[in-house]
């Protein structure tokens, strides 16, 4: 017992130095912590505990993407694309069909034209299951891989766009995340009200050119192809419009807030890319004197009358537009269109008062509970009461010390762990104590009473920390927000209790046993 | 140190198998209660689960709960449920199904609107319909885990008895907190599904304390019945059991003075939940070892035989 190796005792000397090193820069004032980030190198300890939204304040918001509806829109490309091909090769088909997840159509010479169709089918898109009935109906299905990966590819896509928007609005250190399939975490810290952002998000900012179904009539029902859209100049007004797109939206390289020459209302000036320029051209060109509408998430925005071809790769927007319409506008086209339309599911804000009472009523708590605990335990055990509250201090800077390493969020159910960690630390010494107690009983001498207290109570401390630590784990891997924040102190806590009501501890005792030499124990 | 506080002077000898019978039968009764409450009276779900919305706000001092009250009878999306929250502040609730991020935005106005513009939302919190639905097999299923990961464990570390006698103690202390919150009608949120599981870590913690001294003590007294043993084993760890319980709910009153309002419903659950905890590892999951038959040859290690001779011996001296 009373030779603890060396090593033993270098490592948890070391590992305390480290522990305070790592906690001190949570107690420094705000412009010493900013001067130490600001001037130290990175590998030495200068970060604090990062304070979850709760804490500081703060937007923590949940989006949904429609990606059904995004594969849904590409199941209609790719009907399309097949109509094109089947008719340019020259194979005859009835009933061409989409729907959520597939296309279908009918080959009516089944025997010369399979192989075609097949080999038309499998060129439409990757990730299709093409199967061909013994009546001719081929239908191409996306599978389940190529549905994920188009969900993967709609929301990295959003990220990226929904970072660039928020960026826009002057918000500092956003937290965009990907969550499950087709869902995305949205936080910001400091951001109280978040309904200018959400107003932002809400606009997928889908922009296409589209021309007028020649065949319609103001009340005819549109036929497969086309679609009837609201004007936005003219409540109450529709325009039936082709379903084709002309330009999309994605072949825009800039777009400003400008007025228009001829009456000075406010416009926005847009240029293409190559592609787009070109096809912009063409089709100005064959459609002299005809009208094209501007759309922008199925709404027409504006549905100019095309005078002569216009080729140079740039345009404005005309329509009824105020100047800060124009400004809004002219930012969602820069920042690119959301591939999918974006659904507020959840949402949850926090003032910054709440937040610093938040953290206030935090640190009253845990001093408190600090105070209390070590009270109880000289009341309990005395001096070895002393010593166990040592061990339970530098606990404490433990704790502060691994979340302020792994940057692991504090939240105030987090704060509420740490709380009962104080509680539970004490635990292990309890129990140790009690073992010494039970030896010193039945009259064993002091040295062998205390080192077969430690042992005794090892086999106990353990396993019941384990089985707790597991409750935290799952605590962890399942929950959200609030369980979250609780079970990453509480595994933390846990963590550090054992080694400090163990090893600390013990240490001290022996340090004790070596000076005195008491022949008798009175615990 | 004189004036050292004793809890126990010596280690008791209070028969608790002997009164057993009456800790599980209040046991069972209080399950079966619970069980016919739920269905009958009914968690109240937070936002959390039932989807809606929530404002936390400061009023202006002076201001009635009643005249909000009044000022939003008329609201369209459903019915608030306003409650003081600590000084000059207001928790409003709207639990919607349906309610949608246009129908929050309107909620927001007219709060605000009744409440003038000295009025400050210090916290805003909205949840769709089925997101909640989500969260609460969420919690369902990390209850379901928790359970199983602790039985596994506690099933190798000792023996099958062990792990049903945990389960079921376990099952025990985490329905009697659900009836803690059907009784009091206090707020279930996600906060209290992690102060349930918290009480279930606890409750095993304390639960292994005293199988762990049975496991020793079998080994130690091979001869003695298995009544004795577990007597034995609880009045030997008892002074630590309530010492342990003392500072754990010492720090929880803390928690419940200093922790502010939005975490009460969490501290009660908490001790609540370990009182039930300490008591069910001594009347239900302790007892549960006497009638699956645990015997010495159980948890026998060839050590332990060594061990058994020794204390045997020791005993015929003596």
């Amino acid at each position: 017992m009373l030779n603890i190796e060396k090593w033993k005792i270098i490592l948890t000397a070391l590992l305390c130095v480290l522990g305070v090193a790592y906690a001190v820069p949570n107690i420094l004032s705000p412009e010493r912590q900013a001067w130490m980030q600001a001037s130290l190198p990175g590998w030495m300890p200068q970060r604090t505990v990062n304070l979850g939204l709760d804490l500081q304040g703060g937007s923590h918001i949940l989006l949904e993407a429609d990606t059904a509806a995004v594969i849904a829109e590409r199941m209609q490309g790719m009907l399309d694309a097949a109509r094109k091909e089947l008719t340019a090769q020259k194979i005859g088909y009835t009933d061409l069909t989409s729907d959520k997840t597939s296309i279908s159509f009918r080959i009516r010479d089944l025997e010369k034209d399979r192989s075609a169709a097949y080999k038309i089918a499998s060129g439409l898109a990757q990730n299709l299951d093409i199967q061909i009935e013994p009546d001719g109906k081929l239908t191409a299905r996306i599978s389940e891989a190529g549905i994920n990966a188009l969900k993967t590819q709609i929301i990295s896509q959003s990220i990226e766009i929904i970072r660039r928007r928020v960026d826009e609005t002057g918000t500092k250190e956003p937290v965009i995340q990907r969550q499950g399939t087709d869902r995305i975490v949205l936080q910001m810290p400091g951001v109280e009200n978040p309904e200018e952002i959400k107003s932002r998000l809400r606009e997928t900012a889908k922009m296409s050119f589209h021309l007028p179904d020649p065949n319609a009539t103001a009340t005819s029902r549109p036929g497969a192809f086309s679609m009837r859209l609201p004007l936005k100049d003219q409540p109450g007004a529709t325009m039936v419009v082709s379903k084709r797109v002309i330009i999309s939206g994605e072949m825009l390289v800039n777009a400003q807030s400008t007025f228009d020459s001829q009456n000075q209302r406010p416009a926005v000036s847009f240029k293409f890319d190559s592609i787009g320029a070109k096809r912009f051209c063409e089709v100005t060109r064959d459609n002299i004197g005809r009208p094209f509408a501007i759309v922008l998430d199925n709404t027409i925005i504006s549905a100019p009358v095309i005078n002569g071809a216009i080729c140079g790769g740039d345009g404005i927007i005309t329509g009824n537009f105020t100047t800060q319409e124009t400004a809004e506008l002219a930012l969602l086209l820069r920042s690119g269109a959301l591939p999918a339309e974006l659904k507020v599911i959840e949402e949850r804000s926090v003032g910054p008062t709440l937040g610093s009472d938040s953290v206030e009523a935090g640190k009253k708590a845990v001093m408190g509970a600090f105070v209390l605990v070590c009270v109880m335990m000289v009341g309990f055990y005395g001096m070895f009461g002393m010593f166990a509250n040592i061990a339970l201090a530098l606990n404490m800077i433990f704790i502060l010390a691994v979340l302020s390493m792994f940057q692991a969020t504090l939240t105030l159910p987090g704060i509420a762990g740490i709380v009962l960690t104080i509680g539970m630390a004490v635990d292990a010494n309890v129990l140790i104590y009690e073992r010494i107690r039970d030896e010193l009983r039945m009259g064993r001498s002091v040295l062998s009473s205390i080192d077969l207290g430690y042992k005794n109570a090892m086999s106990t401390i353990v396993d019941s920390n384990l089985t707790t630590l597991i409750v935290a784990l799952i605590l962890f891997s399942f929950g959200t927000g609030p369980i979250k924040g609780f079970a990453v102190s509480m595994s933390i806590g846990i963590a550090t209790s054992m080694f400090s009501a163990i090893m600390i501890t013990r240490i001290i005792i022996v340090a004790w046993l070596r000076k005195t030499r008491p022949a008798t124990l009175e615990l | 140190m004189a004036f050292r506080i004793r809890i126990l002077k010596n280690t008791p000898n209070i028969d608790f198998m002997g009164h057993h019978k009456i800790g599980m039968f209040i046991g069972l009764a209080l399950i079966a209660l619970t069980i016919g409450l739920l269905f009958t009276r009914g968690l109240n779900f937070g936002i959390d689960f039932t989807g809606g919305v929530l404002i936390e706000t400061t009023m202006p001092a002076g201001t009635k709960v009643e005249d909000v009250r009044a000022k939003l009878a008329h609201l369209q999306v459903g019915t608030p449920t306003i409650q003081e929250f600590g000084e000059n502040t207001l928790m409003i609730k709207i639990p919607g199904k349906e309610a949608d991020t246009a129908a929050q935005k309107q909620i927001y106005a007219e709060v605000q609107q009744a409440l003038g513009s000295e009025a400050e939302f210090r916290r805003t919190e909205y949840v769709g319909p089925q997101v909640g639905k989500e969260l609460i097999w969420t919690g369902f299923w990390a209850f379901i885990y928790s359970m199983a990961g602790i039985m596994i464990y506690i099933w190798a570390r000792y023996e099958w008895q062990f792990g049903v006698a945990s389960i079921a103690s376990l099952a025990h202390d985490v329905v009697l907190t659900i009836l803690f919150f059907i009784v009091t009608g206090i707020e279930f949120d996600l906060a209290t599904v992690a102060s349930i599981l918290l009480v279930a870590g606890y409750s095993v913690n304390d639960t292994v304390i005293v199988f762990d001294r049975i496991r020793e003590t079998l080994r130690k007294y091979r001869k003695m019945p298995i009544k004795d043993v577990i007597n034995k084993a609880i009045n030997d760890t008892l002074s630590r059991t309530i010492i342990t319980n003392c500072s754990t709910l010492a720090v929880m009153c803390v928690l419940a003075v200093f922790g502010g309002p939005s975490i009460q419903g969490f501290v009660y659950a908490m001790i609540l939940g370990m009182i039930i905890g300490t008591l069910s590892s001594l009347y239900i999951a302790a007892p549960i070892l006497a009638y699956l038959n645990v015997r010495a040859e159980t948890v026998a290690t060839p050590e332990s035989d060594a061990d058994a001779a020794d204390a045997e011996g020791a005993a015929k001296k003596a």
